[in-house]
């Protein structure tokens, strides 16, 4: 039997199992937290700081952090959600992101999160970098224009020898993720359509079938994300 | 080529942990690491070729270009600059006929740009294939250069001399100088080497070292200031087949060189505080992550390591401690400030690129492998070797209420003996400025880039862990420095450059805010674009690590104290402006069509 623990998330009382995050424990008690990086089923990295939350007047992740009895966390304040819309802006303006033309629209969790956070303009100048688009896999179009190198791809699409298809190249403002060459030309288009799917945004494009759902019918078209968590 | 990689991959067990060894083994022969390489690695450690430029790509000292036969890296530190950079790195680019950045077309000369060497008393400096070349002029660069087009060797470029102390040792040979301007507790020379591991730990337990240690109020020396006893104590209590000592002496921030000169003149006490740490923490295993920028001391470091083994202060059964079995192996760092930052450090050594980890879980738990590891700073490990010998209540007596202890400073920029200072924690800094003889000083940057920018108003603040706290790096500018331009602006492109780049915030905001700081220099900067910088510097602080949270403590802190330098610069008469010029944005273009457009709001 596992232990069952509380928390509290914004002076509100939560149970959860011990060993949970407390981004899991949240999403469990119907409790939103926007993550980004964060992807079920892969370690948690702590890349894109969304899921930000306080606890003792510290920072922390709480993707990463797991739930301990008694903690107090603060996660829906003026502060947190402050930061959280800045981070958006941030990659908003680091990329290219033209959401009307990009297949990933309406699926996309970035946009979808800058509705919810309500970003109009950002209060950053637009960056406007020069970024490559690689299409030389038969099923990937992996464009660097609106990556946000989030990891998602990195730590979730592997071969059966846990290799690696996609890597970090670089540091710092020069960061990309690569896809790998000779991996790339062998991928499968089952693989291929996965790593579309686990993409938050619109950097890794299945190539063949573009739009089968038309705009409009997509996931947060209709309702904002997180909606499917809140209670 | 191949036959020889794989013997490479082999001297190391094919152990993708040991990708950095590796990866030194394979430029050191081939000058770099190549598409076919990579592939050829990839294969035998069983990762994807991507993974393996992961690596590569991350560390500012390996390539997957060809470097030439002589690569110059010049030394990009503030300090280098304020002592004629600009003028040495024109006379680079003029004798070898190549901007930096590039290798000559007869692949001879590669001329690089390089974040702060740890050289900062004896600057401008550059590495020139390994070998540390220090206080350049224009004149000494075009002497170098021509010795190397007339085929000369590097060592043989050499007319300086040696340094003094250790630096003259043939096995260190570098026109390095320690300047050691003032010694306390820790650097005068009243300790009898290794008596703390022939005498004292035999005759006393782990727990007990620990004890000393814990008593003696010692926080880290890196700069963090964490209590050393307790992270000995939590590493011990930590579960594990193995448990690990881990030096870092991977100094990084810029102004600092005490560590560089620590393990010049006093490795063997590093080493034994290494081993007292591995004996009370229960560690079999030490390992020491040296900066690439202090390759020149690793056969040095080697050779005494491998005299501890002869002395069995190092090996089976330390001192006759039955079960006690410790060794060190030195890891060579490749060029990332980041690495200095514990769990980036750890990551490093497991052949990873340097990004820090998330905490929970710490180092103690859960670092090198996984299994309990305790980092210390070399300044820390040194010193704890006097504590034992001397005992708690000795080192108590030492600096102030708040802060135990002696300090090494790393002094340097506009003052008359730039060195190592070893003073008690609580002195001023007008103290420090008289002491290393400043004069009309307009500010000191107190910890260096990711400390704070100090002016007059508080020069009677003390250096304390409450107060000023510091890893050591003090740099002085006089009153005809310009600060933003010239500090600011260079620390902030320091931390673009050394980002590692896996958190948002900052793989992005120092890029925008020196924007902003670019606008203000620039003369189009308004009242607002100072506010902004401040709220927007904010958002650092969701970073996961000590980096990316003090990254825009350059501009922070000189618009809390320097601010009417800001004010000066910005716009009054206007409450916007966008930045953006027409007329610059196409100059390029202008001088390629060689013709001047009419713009419409100039007609």
């Amino acid at each position: 039997m596992t232990n069952k623990i509380k928390i509290k998330i914004d002076g509100k009382e939560i149970i959860t199992d011990q060993g949970k995050t407390i981004v899991e424990a949240a999403h469990e008690n119907g409790i939103f937290i926007p993550t980004l990086c964060n992807f079920a089923g892969a370690l948690p990295k702590g890349c894109c700081r969304m899921c930000t939350i306080k606890i003792n007047n510290r920072f922390m992740t709480s993707c990463t952090t797991p739930a301990a009895h008694g903690m107090e966390v603060e996660n829906n304040t003026n502060e947190i959600n402050d930061f959280r819309k800045g981070i958006i802006e941030l990659l908003f303006v680091s990329g290219n992101h033209f959401c009307p033309s990009c297949e990933k629209s309406g699926n996309c969790e970035l946009q979808a999160l800058a509705y919810r956070y309500q970003m109009m303009v950002p209060r950053f100048p637009y960056d406007f970098p020069m970024k490559s688009v690689d299409g030389s896999s038969p099923y990937i179009i992996k464009d660097q224009n609106r990556c946000i190198l989030c990891k998602r791809c990195i730590k979730t699409i592997k071969d059966d020898q846990g290799r690696h298809y996609f890597a970090f190249k670089e540091r710092g403002h020069k960061l990309e993720v690569l896809l790998d060459d000779k991996m790339g030309k062998e991928i499968s288009s089952a693989l291929a359509k996965k790593a579309m799917e686990n993409c938050p945004v619109g950097s890794i494009i299945f190539k063949e079938v573009g739009f089968e759902v038309p705009i409009g019918q997509r996931k947060y078209d209709h309702k904002p994300i997180g909606s499917e968590i809140e209670n | 080529m191949k036959d020889r990689i794989i013997e490479i991959i082999s001297k190391y067990n094919g152990d993708s942990t040991r990708l950095m060894d590796i990866l030194h083994d394979i430029q050191a022969h081939a000058g770099y690491i190549d598409e076919a390489t990579i592939a050829l690695l990839a294969d035998k450690l069983t990762l994807s070729a991507a993974q393996i430029k992961e690596t590569v790509s991350f560390y500012h000292f390996y390539s997957d270009k060809p470097l030439a036969k002589v690569n110059i890296y010049l030394n990009d530190s503030v300090t280098a600059n304020m002592n004629g950079r600009k003028d040495v790195l024109k006379a680079f680019e003029d004798a070898c006929g190549i901007k930096i950045g590039r290798v000559t077309t007869d692949g001879n000369i590669g001329l690089f740009s390089t974040s702060c060497i740890g050289m900062n008393d004896q600057e401008p400096a550059a590495i020139i294939n390994d070998r540390v070349f220090t206080r350049l002029t224009p004149y000494r660069t075009k002497q170098i250069i021509n010795g190397l087009k007339q085929g000369q060797h590097v060592k043989e470029l050499v007319v300086e001399g040696c340094g003094d102390g250790n630096n003259a040792l043939p096995i260190i040979d570098a026109m390095v100088y320690n300047n050691i301007r003032r010694k306390g507790a820790l650097l005068s020379h009243d300790y009898p080497l290794f008596t703390v591991i022939k005498d004292i730990l035999p005759k006393t337990s782990s727990e007990e070292i620990t004890d000393i240690i814990t008593e003696s109020n010692i926080r880290g020396r890196g700069g963090a200031g964490f209590p050393t006893g307790l992270k000995w104590k939590f590493g011990s209590r930590a579960k594990g087949e193995h448990r690990f000592i881990i030096c870092n002496a991977d100094e990084g921030e810029p102004g600092t060189f005490k560590d560089r000169v620590l393990l010049t003149e006093y490795p063997e006490m590093v080493f034994e505080g290494m081993v007292a740490a591995g004996y009370a923490v229960g560690a079999d295993i030490g390992l020491l992550y040296l900066r690439y920028e202090y390759k020149y001391l690793l056969v040095y470091l080697n050779g005494i390591l491998e005299n501890m083994r002869k002395n069995n202060f190092l090996g089976q059964s330390i001192a006759g401690i039955g079960d006690f079995d410790f060794d060190i192996r030195i890891q060579l760092g490749a060029g990332a400030y980041i690495c200095g930052e514990e769990s980036a450090l750890i990551e490093s050594l497991e052949g990873k690129r340097g990004e820090p980890r998330d905490k929970p879980p710490f180092p103690v738990e859960k670092g090198y492998l996984n299994l309990p590891t305790v980092v210390n700073n070399v300044e820390t490990l040194a010193t704890v070797v006097k504590i034992i010998k001397n005992g708690a209540a000795w080192y108590n007596q030492l600096g102030n209420k708040d802060s135990v202890g002696t300090k090494l400073l790393s002094i340097s920029g506009d003052c008359r003996f730039p060195g190592i200072y070893e003073v008690e924690w609580g002195l001023k800094i007008s103290d420090i400025l008289a002491m290393c003889g400043a004069n009309e000083v307009q500010a000191i940057q107190v910890g260096g880039p990711s400390g704070t920018l100090l002016g007059e108003k508080d020069f009677d603040r003390e250096l304390s862990y409450s107060d000023l706290p510091t890893g050591g790096s003090m740099i002085v500018f006089n009153k005809n420095r310009d600060l933003l331009s010239e500090v600011v602006l260079n620390f902030m492109n320091f931390f673009i450059e050394e980002s590692c780049g896996t958190c948002s915030t900052c793989r992005n905001m120092p890029y925008v805010l020196r924007g902003k700081l670019l606008k203000v220099i620039n003369g189009r900067g308004v009242k607002t674009d100072i506010e902004d910088m401040v709220n927007w510097a904010n958002l650092l602080k969701v970073s996961r690590c000590g980096l990316g949270q003090t990254a825009a403590n350059p501009i922070v802190s000189s618009i809390r104290n320097f601010r009417h330098l800001y004010d000066a610069l910005v716009q009054k008469e206007i409450e916007y402006d966008s930045g953006f010029s027409l007329e610059t944005s196409v100059l390029e273009s202008c001088k390629a069509v060689r013709r001047q457009p009419l713009f419409h709001h100039n007609a």
